[in-house]
């Protein structure tokens, strides 16, 4: 019998990893074929849309602070039209000698009027302004401070108006909008949490296809054990596996998401509301709602070679 | 308890049982030397192939110490015991090749764990193709081949690494008596060079075929030593004894 064909004893004791197309031909992979890109498309997709919500949520919550931070009025109650007028400029006078008065406006008497008519209805003579029948209405001065209207500058003005003037009363804007905002940081919040949710649950669909597709191979994984592979050999080649099926799903759902976006984008982009075009997405937060696939991608990687790491403790 | 300088497999004192069951492999102490050729035999359920597995690293005894290659394989972490399993080759007796590779594939496969280039395995590999007589045959999956070239794939696996020790689980028990002795043949060839061949038979006219091979004879979990093959403790200077065949 002849000798067998020698290699080289420096040949075989490498320990470099088993990689590329020799590697990942180990595992059959089901590609399209198989659960796991669509599930992580269906993930990566709401994913995609949680996101999109809640950087908008925080856009429009941000704007809207931004715009009344500085802002207050100041109402002044008088029955007497005479005294109203004068109160109400003596009060303009006050308030533009105050340095913290950035600038002022004095809301006039028919922009109130139509505040108030779907209220209270059209004026006895048919036209819109109701300070001209018996109903009496209070004065308004819009004003912009230069810093944020907090409590005590709200107070402050509203002690030095008081001093001279009876009746007045100053209000931060920002409280009016104060459920507006605790309404909007709770849909924040849920965004977040349905990200956190989201995240878990494709996690939990990798580790149990990483698990199924180790049982499959089982066999196959045992003996690349008992010729010398390492756990690291072994886990890479899941993990590729994975990382493919994930890369796909997370394209796949990149572009649902984005195409939902779009058109969830173009019906609000209808309802040319101020408040609702405040919540557009900017340059960031585009550029992470397209890392959400590579987080998937990398959480998807992570759990098969956690999973198949676990399986691999159980063998010698 | 170590290697002597000329051992290759040290047990000392080894007992092996799965769960509560009484012990299936009981006070084994033995030491394996280099470029011995060894047939490990007994009636079935005698425990070959659970001390085959404690020979290739599949299993833990459940008490005792284990030697290989100067190392002691219990107290050894997990991370270091590829590179001892690297040492050595293993034909089971199902064979197990990987179902949808190629004999080529097969037989690539503990080169390309190990790291070997690409362009560096492909002469190897069709070599030790040839030499188990299945140059025609490299690229067919194994549901496609006979018992005897699946067979013959499965060594030509275990030896493509030139392993220090060839462990065969019952080899020719899936083959013809003429295909039985061609594998043996095969494992001959490779114990001239150098390798320690322990095969597991149940065969006895198998015995009589290799001149110079040495007997372990099981029964019931416990290792007699008919042709002296295994002296315990270690003899300092190592070797081999003549033992010959019954």
């Amino acid at each position: 019998m002849k000798l067998p064909p020698l290699i080289g004893r420096s040949l075989q004791r490498g320990l470099s990893p088993l990689r590329g197309d020799r590697a990942s031909n180990l595992v059959p992979r089901a590609r399209i074929t198989g659960p796991v890109p669509w599930v992580l498309g269906v993930m990566v997709a709401l994913t995609v849309l949680a996101a999109a919500g809640g950087f908008a949520l925080g856009n429009l919550t941000d704007m809207a602070r931004s715009q009344l931070s500085g802002g207050a009025t100041v109402q002044i109650v008088e029955a007497d039209r005479e005294m109203l007028a004068a109160k109400t400029m003596q009060a303009a006078d006050i308030l533009r000698d105050d340095p913290a008065v950035q600038s002022l406006r004095i809301v006039p008497q028919e922009e109130l009027s139509a505040l108030l008519e779907p209220w209270l209805g059209a004026a006895s003579d048919g036209s819109s302004d109701l300070a001209s029948t018996a109903v009496p209405m209070p004065a308004l001065i819009d004003v912009q401070l230069r810093e944020a209207a907090d409590a005590a500058e709200i107070e402050r003005i509203e002690t030095a108006l008081a001093a001279s003037i009876s009746g007045v009363r100053v209000d931060a804007q920002s409280d009016w909008l104060k459920p507006v905002y605790s309404a909007l940081t709770a849909l924040q919040i849920l965004a977040l949490i349905l990200i956190g949710l989201l995240a878990m649950t494709s996690a939990a669909a990798v580790w149990l296809a990483a698990r199924s597709t180790f049982t499959a191979h089982r066999d196959t994984m045992e003996i690349v054990h008992h010729l010398g592979g390492t756990d690291d050999q072994i886990a890479r080649i899941f993990q590729n596996s994975v990382a493919f099926d994930a890369i796909l799903g997370g394209l796949i759902g990149l572009v649902a998401g984005l195409a939902a976006i779009a058109i969830i984008g173009s019906r609000f982009a209808g309802l040319d509301s101020g408040m609702v075009q405040g919540g557009g997405l900017g340059a960031l937060d585009w550029i992470a709602i397209a890392a959400i696939p590579f987080v998937a991608v990398a959480i998807a990687m992570l759990t098969a070679r956690l999973t198949v790491m676990s399986a691999l403790r159980r063998m010698l | 308890m170590s290697n002597g300088p000329g051992d290759i497999i040290s047990f000392d004192n080894v007992g092996l049982r799965y769960g509560t069951e009484p012990e299936i492999l009981r006070d084994l102490s033995f030491t394996l030397h280099p470029g011995s050729f060894y047939f490990l035999t007994g009636a079935s359920g005698a425990g070959k192939t659970s001390l085959l597995k404690l020979l290739y690293l599949a299993q833990r005894p459940s008490r005792g110490a284990i030697r290989m290659f100067g190392k002691d394989v219990i107290t050894l972490p997990r991370t270091q015991l590829p590179q001892v399993r690297r040492r050595l080759g293993v034909v089971f007796q199902d064979f197990r090749l990987v179902d949808h590779l190629s004999a080529f594939d097969n037989v690539a496969l503990p080169l390309r764990i190990a790291g070997v280039r690409e362009d560096a395995l492909q002469k190897p590999v069709a070599d030790m193709l040839e030499w188990v007589g299945l140059a025609h045959r490299i690229d067919a999956i194994p549901a496609t081949m006979s018992g005897g070239e699946q067979q013959r794939v499965a060594i030509a696996r275990a030896v493509i690494g030139r392993p220090d020790m060839l462990v065969a689980d019952e080899p020719t028990g899936n083959v013809d008596p003429e295909m039985a002795l061609k594998l043996l043949r095969l494992f001959e060839a490779l114990n001239r060079l150098g390798t320690t061949v322990v095969v597991a038979t149940h065969d006895v006219h198998l015995l009589k075929k290799v001149p110079d091979s040495l007997i372990m004879r099981l029964d019931k979990g416990r290792l007699s030593d008919p042709t002296g093959a295994l002296r315990y403790p270690p003899r300092p200077s190592g070797g081999r004894s003549a033992g010959v065949a019954p």
